[in-house]
């Protein structure tokens, strides 16, 4: 029998990654991988629970979350298409303008 | 044998999540992220959700990972020399002391709570799709027309940001 806490070990480790990620990668699709990798630690922390806990609900959010990240990767890489088209880069340290 | 598998799944998908944020090549990247997601779904399974294997399979993999694939094809990147933060070095170790903290902290915590009704040969009767089928549409009905109208939302204002400006276009004619 596996302990609840190896599962909410790998979620830490996953969600940790993804955050170091998100603050030291320069592309910006990268950055939204990152993004994915976390909401990923998320699901497992909701299945693990709603697991041991006996309970459905950490399920129903966890499918939630998934329809979260469709739409937020097709919001995200929309917005990296407008701005690509602009700038012809995907650097976030370019990107210090809301409009120019 | 399920310790076996477990600890294939976790390790596969922390050094999946590990290479998809230090890997060069945003392709190679978003391969990374592909191992990543498919493991995890391997962790549904160890945790009796089969539904939720299928579905992290299918969406996950199957439509933001093509996705994500798809625009970085499209937008045909050159690989930046600079493809880190220019002080990542410094953040490395304060992240793994600030994990470190955090593992010991939840490895010796209890997670003890109050049992619902889904034990797992309840579960099994009717396989899992059925016990969050009958959830989802009876207590969690008004959140998920909620995601439907969300995703609709999200779906039109992407192809509105995404479309070519008008602009453009006529200056193109011209």
């Amino acid at each position: 029998m596996i302990p609840l806490s190896a599962y909410i070990a790998v979620s830490a480790v996953l969600f940790a990654t993804g955050l170091l990620g998100v603050l030291i990668r320069r592309n910006f699709i990268i950055v939204l991988m990152s993004v994915e990798i976390m909401l990923n630690a998320a699901t497992i922390n909701l299945v693990a629970f709603s697991h041991y806990l006996e309970a459905m609900q950490g399920q129903i959010v966890a499918l939630f979350i998934i329809a979260i990240a469709a739409g937020e990767a097709a919001i995200g890489l929309a917005i990296i298409i407008v701005v690509f088209r602009g700038k012809i880069s995907t650097n976030v340290d370019e990107m210090n303008l809301l409009k120019w | 044998m399920a310790f076996v598998f477990f600890a294939y799944f976790a390790v596969v998908s922390i050094v999946a999540g590990i290479l998809t944020v230090a890997l060069k090549n945003p392709v190679q990247c978003g391969l990374a992220l592909l191992a990543l997601l498919l493991h995890v779904s391997g962790l549904f399974v160890m945790l009796n959700a089969e539904f939720l294997w299928a579905v992290q399979v299918i969406v996950y993999a199957g439509a933001i990972l093509v996705l994500y694939l798809f625009v970085l094809m499209l937008l045909n990147l050159k690989t930046d020399d600079r493809y880190f933060h220019a002080k990542a070095p410094y953040l490395l170790a304060p992240a793994a002391i600030g994990l470190a903290y955090l593992l010991f902290l939840l490895v010796g915590s209890p997670f003890n709570g109050a049992k619902g009704d889904a034990s797992p040969a309840a579960i099994l009767m009717n396989g899992d799709a059925h016990a969050i089928g009958i959830k989802m549409f009876s207590d969690y009905l008004l959140q998920f027309e909620i995601i439907g109208v969300f995703l609709t939302g999200a779906i039109v204002g992407a192809i509105v940001l995404a479309k070519t400006p008008k602009s453009i276009e006529t200056r193109r004619d011209a």
